[in-house]
């Protein structure tokens, strides 16, 4: 599982695509129980991330996804800005200088992005956020001697749907309590999709 | 500048523009900058924030009032882009009370921890005694 730079490229790319299509799905949760702009927000910030990315020869890792940070800290209001931000920002520090990362360094990214997230948002896994997709989905590849992409997958999926029971505790959702329950939380679905995108990205190409 | 500066936050850019003219009148020299809304809807943002601190920083330092959840992310977001050596702190207060204290004890030329405190202790105040 080696992270090239084109590959990390095409994970974007295939996340804004992702993102780009269930844009009124996530809007329609977030209407329920959040601002409702979080497909729209996510969908901007994807859009210029693309825009800024595609065309840029990048050298190191870290350059790419500092420009998807920036991008995002910049165009995505509300949380879902400087969360993925901080998390990108976080990756992109952990990769360092690097043009290509192995299993273990993307590894220990992705927990640097994690920790910065939580960080940021000071959410703990069961407080119906985007952790509850992040932490199960980097304990897994951080446990695991093999990764299965289709096992990330389904894991990422079923932790965003496991979100659907949880009372939020986080953010604008916390307001309603109770009646948070029973949808999905926005946050864990557009992470869900980071993650489906990685995994198909990872399917297209060769594997260690 | 011999005063803490005030940095004032909110999803709204006309609830900061209005909260300012009123401080403005209330102590005319203590610096005061404004980051409301985003891209020109409601919401924050980490670089207008930043921008903000940087147009009234000086060795005083900076307080910075927030109105509503994601405006202390983007808040903390900018204190990380600005890096650990600045003198910048966020009050934890109601923006309109605290922002009133802390302009009146910036005003007097206290110290960064005298304004924060300012700030914050105006969530005790009762405005009616019953």
């Amino acid at each position: 599982m080696k992270l090239t730079i084109a590959r990390a490229k095409e994970w974007m790319l295939t996340f804004n695509q992702r993102i780009q299509e269930e844009k009124d799905h996530l809007t329609e949760l977030d209407q329920a129980i959040g601002d409702g702009d979080h497909g729209l927000n996510m969908a901007r910030g994807f859009q210029e991330v693309v825009k800024k990315i595609e065309p840029t020869n990048y050298d190191t890792l870290d350059a790419l996804f500092k420009d998807v940070a920036m991008t995002l800290i910049s165009k995505v209001g509300g949380a879902s800005g400087p969360l993925y931000g901080t998390a990108f920002l976080r990756l992109s520090t952990a990769l360092k200088a690097e043009s290509e990362a192995n299993r273990e360094k993307f590894v220990e990214g992705l927990k640097a992005a994690l920790d910065g997230i939580k960080a940021r948002g000071k959410a703990h896994r069961g407080d119906k956020t985007m952790v509850d997709v992040w932490e199960p989905v980097v304990d897994y590849v951080q446990s695991q001697s093999t990764i299965h992409l289709s096992q990330l997958n389904e894991l990422a999926k079923e932790k965003m749907e496991e979100t659907k029971d949880l009372e939020a505790k986080m953010g604008r959702a916390s307001y309603l309590g109770k009646r948070s329950i029973g949808t999905i939380d926005p946050g864990a679905a557009s992470s869900y999709l980071l993650f489906a995108s990685l995994a198909d990205c990872f399917q297209k190409g060769e594997m260690d | 500048m011999d005063k803490v500066g005030i940095v004032l936050v909110s999803h709204s850019y006309d609830i900061v523009k209005g909260l300012k003219t009123l401080l403005n009148q209330v102590q005319p020299d203590v610096q005061i900058a404004i980051a409301g809304g985003d891209n020109g809807g409601i919401g924050t943002s980490a670089p207008a924030i930043m921008e903000a601190i940087e147009s009234v920083y000086s060795e005083k330092g900076v307080v910075v009032l927030f109105d509503l959840g994601s405006a202390l992310l983007n808040t903390e977001m900018a204190f990380e882009m600005l890096g650990e050596d600045r003198r910048i702190q966020i009050a934890d207060a109601p923006l309109v009370e605290g922002a009133y204290a802390g302009v009146v004890e910036a005003g007097f030329g206290n110290s960064i921890e005298e304004v924060v405190e300012a700030c914050e202790n105006a969530r005790h105040v009762k405005k009616i005694n019953r």
